[in-house]
């Protein structure tokens, strides 16, 4: 059914929809509405779930671990600091192969504080093994939440759906809910192969020696490239179900014969789609890349839909501070190793809640396309005019 | 009928102009058009100065960008109209309701292309005896831009109160059929 909802509102019917047996959340903003949704859903008995409000975000994770490891279908979301607290339970579940699926409610990382969105949070954790998922909508959340549950499952790896905090999570725009019927058809109940069960004891993570974690490594990783093939049939039976796509791990937009290319992620692509519609109608042969997915990286997606650009701009709302953009700097090594000499320019914008406008998008086509041979290494997008002549070649 | 009307609304924390914005979008989409809205929270605290944003198409809607030109702006508290830019990229021929006794003034000088003055707070304090401006200024802005229905208010405002009982509702439905009426006649006085 086609609905009007809040962003965190419709997350919550879809985590339902879903049939998690196990909540655990700690509320920050911008995440809460969606655990007080949840909540909520229990306390009706819309939903047969355990919601277990835990003393710290750390805690919420650690319960989400502990229930998938005996086997019950769980759900915690979080943002910022938050989800920074449950860094250490995050790696141990995917380190311990546990499919996880969690909201992160994008959020600026303080200091200073701002509870306003960017991609900080989950971008820092690019390397904790989560397969993460950034979305344009709120229906390509809805319909990533239940894809998350069904890729999880398969690679028993677990799942980040990130949605920009605010932007997303408190904006009501329309979403297709599907029936709960065809999510059960879709996504049966999960049958987790490793659970603990008393009755056959076994360890889940027990320690590892140097002989041998090396290979427990390899295989994580291993095992996130493989997911890559994972997403994409997901993405297709999803499609060929529910009828909608929102792309697998990349979403080009009029990238036929366009020679220069704005890559992004998250709700600012909605934005990026109209300005390369009103550059196109001034002749300009522009287009634009959603990464929807980040881990694993789809390099070679990526080389093969840039094979006919000429350069390249991402737009990005993160920075790892001291060395620049995170998704520019992966895109170059991806074109790098695939012996593809193309420029990459790197904008930081966005952060903390900065509204990036259809006028300083188009400022980073401007820019892009102004620049000479040598790549824009990171360039900030609408920074105090002032602050950026004191401090000249940033 | 439209392609794309955008609308921002100014006012206080505590004073609802984030339920404004989505009842607004709740409505459009009653009436079978794609709507989103979406606040631009301060520091969430009561008195400080609030916007959000709402846009009704007939087309999907891409962009989550803030409002940066309104075909509509909805104040909610005339003080705004001393400290905040209220009408800042107003499009032309653009329509701009206040809660005020009369006509308001602008310290800054700024000119509205339409003005209309809606006695917001009182009719509020007539039927919920508390000021509560939204929900009239929603239907005045519905009577006079014809953006979106009445029986679609009062649809989503019933469905919204609805767990606060049948005297809110009524309430409720009174303040927006009078505002509704403003709206349409081209403001009080």
């Amino acid at each position: 059914m086609r609905r009007q909802l809040e962003g965190s509102r419709a997350v919550a019917e879809a985590v339902r929809l879903c049939r998690p047996r196990v909540i655990a959340a700690y509320p920050i903003t911008p995440q809460t509405h969606i655990v007080e949704h949840l909540s909520q859903m229990v306390a009706d008995g819309e939903l047969a779930a355990e919601c277990i409000n835990t003393e710290s975000e750390f805690a919420a994770a650690s319960v989400a671990l502990g229930a998938v490891a005996a086997g019950a279908r769980a759900y915690t979301a979080s943002a910022a600091q938050g989800l920074l607290l449950m860094t250490e339970v995050l790696f141990n579940i995917a380190g311990l192969r546990l499919p996880v699926v969690m909201t992160c409610a994008n959020r600026a990382v303080g200091a200073p504080i701002n509870i306003f969105n960017d991609h900080q949070d989950s971008l820092s954790l690019r390397d904790a093994g989560w397969i993460q998922l950034y979305v344009e909508s709120n229906q390509e959340a809805v319909d990533s939440m239940i894809q998350a549950y069904r890729i999880a499952e398969a690679c028993e790896l677990p799942v980040m759906v990130c949605m920009d905090g605010f932007f997303l999570t408190h904006t009501f725009e329309p979403v297709e809910l599907p029936e709960q019927a065809q999510v059960d058809a879709w996504l049966p109940p999960l049958r987790f192969s490793r659970a603990l069960d008393p009755v056959a004891p076994a360890t889940l993570g027990g320690g590892s020696e140097p002989d041998n974690y090396l290979e427990y490594r390899r295989a994580q990783h291993q095992a996130l490239d493989h997911a890559a093939d994972e997403i994409v049939s997901t993405a297709a039976a999803f499609q060929s179900t529910f009828g909608r796509t929102h792309g697998a791990l990349i979403d080009g937009y009029r990238l036929d014969d366009a020679e220069r290319v704005l890559i992004t992620l998250g709700s600012v692509m909605g934005a990026v789609r109209d300005t390369v519609d009103a550059l196109r109608e001034r002749g300009e042969r522009v287009g634009a890349l959603k990464l929807r997915c980040v881990r694993p990286f789809p390099a070679a997606g990526l080389v093969h839909a840039l094979r006919g650009a000429r350069r390249v701009a991402v737009l990005e709302k993160a920075i790892s501070a001291g060395a620049g953009g995170i998704i520019a700097a992966e895109l170059r090594a991806a074109m790098h190793a695939a012996g593809i000499a193309l420029p990459v320019d790197g904008f930081v914008g966005g952060l903390g809640g900065r509204d990036l406008t259809p006028a300083s998008i188009e400022a980073v086509f401007a820019a892009s396309a102004a620049a000479g041979p040598a790549p824009i290494g990171c360039q900030f997008v609408d920074v105090d005019a002032a602050d950026e002549a004191a401090r000249p070649g940033e | 009928m439209m392609t794309m009307r955008q609308i921002r609304f100014h006012g206080r924390g505590g004073q609802g102009a984030v339920s404004a914005a989505a009842l607004l979008s709740l409505a459009a989409f009653e009436d079978g058009f794609e709507a989103q809205a979406f606040p631009k929270f301060g520091s969430e605290r009561r008195g400080a100065p609030v916007e959000s944003y709402v846009r009704i198409s007939d087309r999907p809607i891409r962009s989550h960008t803030q409002v940066y030109a309104p075909d509509a702006v909805v104040v909610l508290d005339a003080t705004l109209l001393r400290s905040e830019p209220v009408l800042r990229g107003l499009t032309d021929g653009g329509l701009a309701i206040v809660n005020a006794e009369g006509e308001p003034e602008m310290a800054t000088g700024e000119v509205a292309p339409r003005w209309l003055a809606v006695t917001a707070d009182r009719i509020s304090i007539e039927h919920l005896n508390r000021p509560l401006p939204n929900t009239v200024l929603l239907a005045a802005l519905a009577g006079a831009s014809g953006w979106v229905g009445l029986p679609a208010l009062e649809t989503v405002v019933r469905r919204h109160f609805g767990r606060k009982g049948e005297r809110v509702v009524g309430a409720n439905i009174e303040i927006l059929r009078e505002g509704y009426r403003l709206g349409a006649a081209g403001g009080s006085t």
